[in-house]
């Protein structure tokens, strides 16, 4: 669909101007902490009856994963970048990477039957936001009130929960290789409080100790 | 300034003991400031004792009665020294107690008189933690370290203490303990919840609010002693025996030379061999249980204790003239008994009763949360006081029947408060003791009464005859210690005091000179200054562009909402006062909805994606709320409706191009999509590629002009903006911003939701019958057949052109009659102005009112009045002042 006679246009992140403060925050923090901005994913909003279970078990085929029911938790599929967020009792939000999201819509609209539940593609409308290290707990606990330890939280939970003074979506992964301890977590912000929220965060880090 | 400072005491004495201390390091000795007077203590010391140890005991001034006032306790209820302190970092805090701050090297402290001030300069950083366990233990002595150590060995246990140090040795190897000292329980909430407040005199950050949810809670809290009340009983020198016994174990200071105890029951038995172990020499001991007691005290020139005056009671319980005698001494050492810290316990619903074996109230039946416990002294274990019959007042030499012979018992010693105002309280028929509090004013101050509450219920119940525990005392309350503001506020101050949103353009808005205003928590162009241009001259000149050429304005706050599912358009026929189900895939309409009591909520643009889909739009302000109101009642009210409402505010940025000249610009960038009206009528949406960004464009208009809103995925939203920049220039398009925008809809009569609308107004008092059905039912409609919705004064909508054409109406301004006669107030209100510009497109100016059965009144005259007395003439007109045929929204038709 893109027009062959212009330019492909430039995507901007919301966070494209604190990439030096985070590096510059990590290294202050002796690698306690690690802040990243990941700007482009793509997120699709799925709404659908959590009790038929023939159209749950239907789209976890077509996705590749399956649908998670526990409240909080993520599925992940092994070895790819796609993962599916239980956000509320009738929605999840799957998540992949960069320029998938028309083909997961399309592939939930068409597991979907006509006229349950419904799809959107939200990519744009939250971006994300990673914060690693031995101290990023420590962090979220200076202005997230639920619980974040191993015992309740940890890889594969999720959370719809405010940070500070903003909501957010907070998820922990399994940490990657170059985390030295301590959690790996991602926070998927609003475009318009992606700023405050990197603000928050650098402060916070500069409040560590 | 200096006037609120209290006098310094006079010379200093060494009063520390050669050996001993428990918590001081005399490795390290510590320089601070007292009053003007550089001085030194070690680490570990706290103000007040780094201050006993070199003789000053005069640390502050009383606040009514301008009394010296020294230490009188060694914990965290002291009432009297209070104290300023700037940290050696710069930040000065007010109000401190000296008793709780440790001193660092470089602390400045000063005496103060009854209150603090805040001062300019470093900010003290304060922050904030969650926590979360399954034993929260408040109190780390033997009883509060007993609990944790019986917690389960994988249990999260976090023990706090005020104190500054916590002996966890008893803990050791359990790695899901938290033990936090300086740090004191302010409240305790539903559920398990508790806040406390850490001070951290060394850290980076200085102090912490912490937010603990408990599974289980021990209130391990103690016990406090408590002072008696005898004339005079408030001067430096004055001192709880058990805080004498902290300073000299503690610190090894003596507060004193020679030493008089006067006490109610056993717990001061030790008293005797540790002033003798301290040097300190004990000349007089007063048990009242003998029947002797302490009468009064006399002072030195400085105001110090030099004396105290024993004296026995006579048979009518007056003091007998015959028996008092006169002993000197610097310090007197007084227990009344020992109250048990109920103060958390009460707090959380716990009931209280009197205890007469120890004279005190204790822990009685638990409140909602049931998992909490009082445990040792905290619930009233406090063996070994021998308590009689306790003594809490002890009479006056003088005539005990005059209120004025009791003027100087001071109970509340932070309010200055007296027997005399308890007596007057009562006096005045205030019997409950939470009136007797707030009429004397005891137990309100920072201290909240930790040693004067329970004395003053017991003074009361004396006074009336009755006994304490029926009498019982205020309630307590949150926060039991002093909290500063700015601790409260933690990092929610300077730039991060609230959430600034930003649009995916900001950071162009930035660049070319934007002049923002808050929108809520968005921060919205207001207007584009060319050079020195006024925002009267930059408004005109982009309000021109729009109408004369084309003009861009950054929508991207708009709220969004995805409608989807079959019951989708039945829904929105619910929710908008006009139809929307027979809309077909492909257009748009504007809708109202209104609340359930008629009134207008929010306004937007409604557009059908598919049969089953819609794209709704709200107003900046109201995106949240109205997804709440949608989400109530889908939810609530129509389970049964197949309908799933998402936000995608942000998912989109939207540019509006407005102006004759719009349609030149989109037909730049985007050559494949059709733009003559036949093919792309108003009030439609196409989806185009639009300066190669996948777009979906609108046939909207806010302005009355021909106007494309182009909505694309919000990180391509500056490109968008961008590419319309570059092909607009040919026209000298011009950015606006939400001045020109107002201006612009305000020409043509469009009211904006919360400008002209406050919540009583209907979408018939907007001149808007047209949009509401007759037809069908929708939230809001029944109530638009109350008899007040019909009435005809109700206040309506319409257009306003001062007589004057320069003169320009206030935003508010009253409106009456001409004849009004305003000399005989109340004068009757016709309405007010809720909108008013300058207007380039008619050439002066006009304003938006809502005036009583304003649409009769076209054609006459009202007075607008100003505050600076001035009236200014207006003429009521129709709201649409320019293009009223709607001639301009297709432009020139090309």
């Amino acid at each position: 669909m893109t027009s062959s006679s212009l330019p492909t246009p430039v995507r901007h992140g919301p966070l494209e101007s604190f990439n030096e403060r985070f590096v510059a925050a990590a290294t202050a923090s002796n690698g306690a902490v690690l802040l990243e901005a990941i700007p482009f994913l793509a997120q699709v909003d799925l709404r659908a009856d959590p009790s038929d279970r023939a159209l749950l078990d239907r789209l976890g085929t077509a996705l590749g994963i399956e649908l998670p029911l526990r409240p909080n938790t993520t599925s992940f599929a092994p070895g790819g970048a796609r993962c599916i967020l239980w956000l509320g009792p009738d929605e999840w939000l799957i998540v992949d990477a960069d320029g998938t999201a028309d083909a997961i819509v399309a592939t939930v609209r068409g597991a979907l039957e006509a006229g349950c539940g419904a799809v959107v593609d939200v990519s744009a409308n939250r971006t994300t936001l990673r914060l690693a290290g031995p101290g990023a707990r420590e962090i979220l606990e200076t202005g997230c009130s639920i619980d974040l330890h191993p015992r309740a939280f940890g890889p594969g939970r999720c959370a719809q929960t405010n940070i500070a003074r903003t909501s957010a979506i907070l998820l922990e992964v399994e940490a990657a290789h170059d985390v030295a301890g301590g959690p790996d977590y991602r926070l998927l912000v609003r475009p318009s409080f992606a700023g405050y929220l990197a603000s928050w965060l650098l402060d916070a880090v500069d409040g560590l100790a | 300034m200096n006037g609120d400072r209290a006098r310094p005491a006079p010379a200093a004495r060494d009063r520390r003991l050669p050996s001993g201390g428990r918590l001081i390091d005399r490795t390290r000795p510590v320089r601070f400031m007292f009053g003007g007077r550089d001085l030194t203590g070690f680490v570990g010391d706290t103000l007040a004792s780094a201050l006993l140890a070199n003789g000053i005991a005069t640390v502050a001034t009383s606040v009514y009665r301008r009394r010296p006032r020294g230490v009188m306790t060694a914990g965290p209820e002291e009432p009297n020294a209070l104290v300023q302190v700037t940290w050696p970092g710069g930040a000065s805090e007010p109000l401190l107690r000296a008793t709780r701050v440790e001193l660092v090297d470089g602390l400045i402290a000063e005496p103060l008189v009854g209150k603090g001030r805040l001062v300019a300069g470093p900010a003290t950083r304060y922050d904030r933690r969650y926590a979360h366990c399954d034993v929260l233990v408040v109190g780390a002595g033997a009883a509060g370290l007993a609990a944790a150590v019986a917690a389960p060995p994988n249990a999260r246990v976090i023990v706090l203490d005020d104190g500054s140090s916590i002996d966890g040795s008893g803990l050791a190897g359990r790695d899901e303990v938290r033990l936090l000292p300086r740090t004191t329980a302010l409240g305790i909430y539903d559920q398990g919840y508790v806040t406390a407040v850490e001070r951290r005199p060394n850290g980076r950050t200085e102090g912490r609010l912490w937010h603990i949810r408990a599974g289980r809670i021990v209130l391990a809290t103690g016990a406090t002693e408590r002072p008696m009340v005898f004339a005079n009983d408030d001067r430096p020198g004055i001192m709880l025996a058990s805080a004498a016994l902290a300073y000299l174990a503690d610190f090894a200071v003596r507060p004193g030379e020679h030493a008089v105890v006067f006490t109610t029951n056993d717990s001061t038995d030790a008293v005797a061999a540790a002033l003798d172990g301290g040097g300190i020499e004990l000349v007089g001991s007063v048990d009242a249980r003998t029947g002797e007691l302490v009468v009064d005290t006399l002072a030195d020139e400085a105001g110090h204790l030099a004396a105290v005056r024993i004296a026995r009671l006579d048979g009518d319980g007056g003091v007998d003239p015959t028996t008092v005698r006169t002993v000197a001494c610097d310090l007197l050492l007084v227990s009344g008994g020992w109250n048990p810290n109920v103060a958390l316990w009460s707090q959380a619903g716990g009931s209280l009763r009197f205890d007469d074996g120890i004279a005190a109230f204790i822990p009685d039946r638990p409140g909602a949360f049931r998992d909490l416990r009082a445990v040792g002294a905290a619930a009233g274990d406090i063996g070994g006081l021998g308590m009689a019959s306790p003594r809490w007042l002890v009479p006056p030499t003088t005539d005990p029947a005059a209120d004025e012979s009791w003027a100087d018992h001071f109970v509340d010693l932070q309010r200055d408060a007296t027997v005399r105002d308890i007596r007057r309280a009562l006096g005045a028929g205030l019997e409950s003791i939470e009136h007797v509090k707030r009429y004397t004013t005891i137990g309100t101050a920072a201290d909240q009464g930790k040693t004067s509450g329970v004395v003053a219920s017991a003074i009361a119940a004396a006074l009336l005859g009755q006994a304490v525990g029926t009498v019982g005392v205020p309630t307590y309350r949150p926060p039991s210690v002093p909290v500063a503001f700015a601790q409260l506020a933690g990092r929610d101050a300077g730039d991060l005091l609230d959430p600034v949103r930003t649009t995916p353009i900001h950071s162009w808005h930035v660049a070319n000179g934007a002049v923002f205003e808050d929108v809520g928590q968005w921060k919205r162009p207001r207007f584009f200054p060319r050079r020195d241009e006024s925002m009267d001259q930059a408004v005109l000149r982009e309000c021109r562009a729009a109408r004369e050429s084309v003009a861009v304005m950054d929508a991207s706050t708009l709220g969004k909402i995805d409608l989807q599912g079959p019951d989708a358009a039945v829904f929105l026929d619910r929710v908008y006062t006009n139809g929307v189900s027979k809309l077909i895939v492909g257009s748009c309409r504007y809708g109202v909805m209104c609340r359930v009591d008629g009134m207008v909520f929010d306004d937007g643009v409604t557009s059908r994606l598919a049969d089953d889909r819609f794209h709704m739009t709200t107003t900046t302000g109201n995106a949240g709320a109205v997804l709440d109101h949608l989400e109530e009642w889908l939810q609530t009210e129509w389970p049964d409706l197949r309908v799933r409402a998402t936000s995608v505010t942000e998912q989109w940025s939207t540019v509006a191009v407005v102006g004759p000249r719009s349609r030149d610009v989109i037909r730049a960038l985007a050559p494949d999509l059709a733009l003559e009206p036949a093919a792309f009528p108003f009030m439609t949406w196409r989806d185009a590629v639009v300066a190669g960004i996948d777009a979906r464009v609108f046939r909207i208009s806010f302005s009355g002009e021909l106007a494309y809103e182009v909505n694309v995925p919000s990180w391509s939203g500056r490109a968008l903006w961008e590419a319309v920049m570059a092909a607009g220039a040919v026209h000298r398009i011009a950015p606006y911003g939400t001045e020109a925008m107002h201006v612009l809809r305000a020409e043509k009569g469009y009211a904006i939701v919360g400008q002209e609308t406050d919540g009583t107004v209907t979408p018939q008092d907007l001149g808007m019958d047209w949009i509401v059905s007759k037809t069908k039912p929708f939230i809001g409609s029944r109530s638009h057949r109350r008899p007040d919705s019909r009435r005809p004064d109700r206040k309506q909508l319409v257009a306003l052109l001062p007589v004057d054409p320069e003169a320009l109406l206030p935003e508010g301004a009253q409106l009456v009659a001409p004849d009004a006669r305003l000399d005989a107030p109340p004068v009757p209100m016709l309405g007010h102005v809720t909108s008013s510009y300058r207007s380039a497109a008619i050439g002066r100016t006009f304003a938006l009112a809502m005036i009583r059965s304003g649409r009769e009144r076209i054609g006459q005259t009202v007075v607008a009045l100003l505050l600076d007395g001035r009236s200014v003439e207006a003429t009521i007109v129709e709201p649409v002042a320019f293009d009223p045929a709607n001639l301009r929204r297709d432009g020139d038709g090309r």
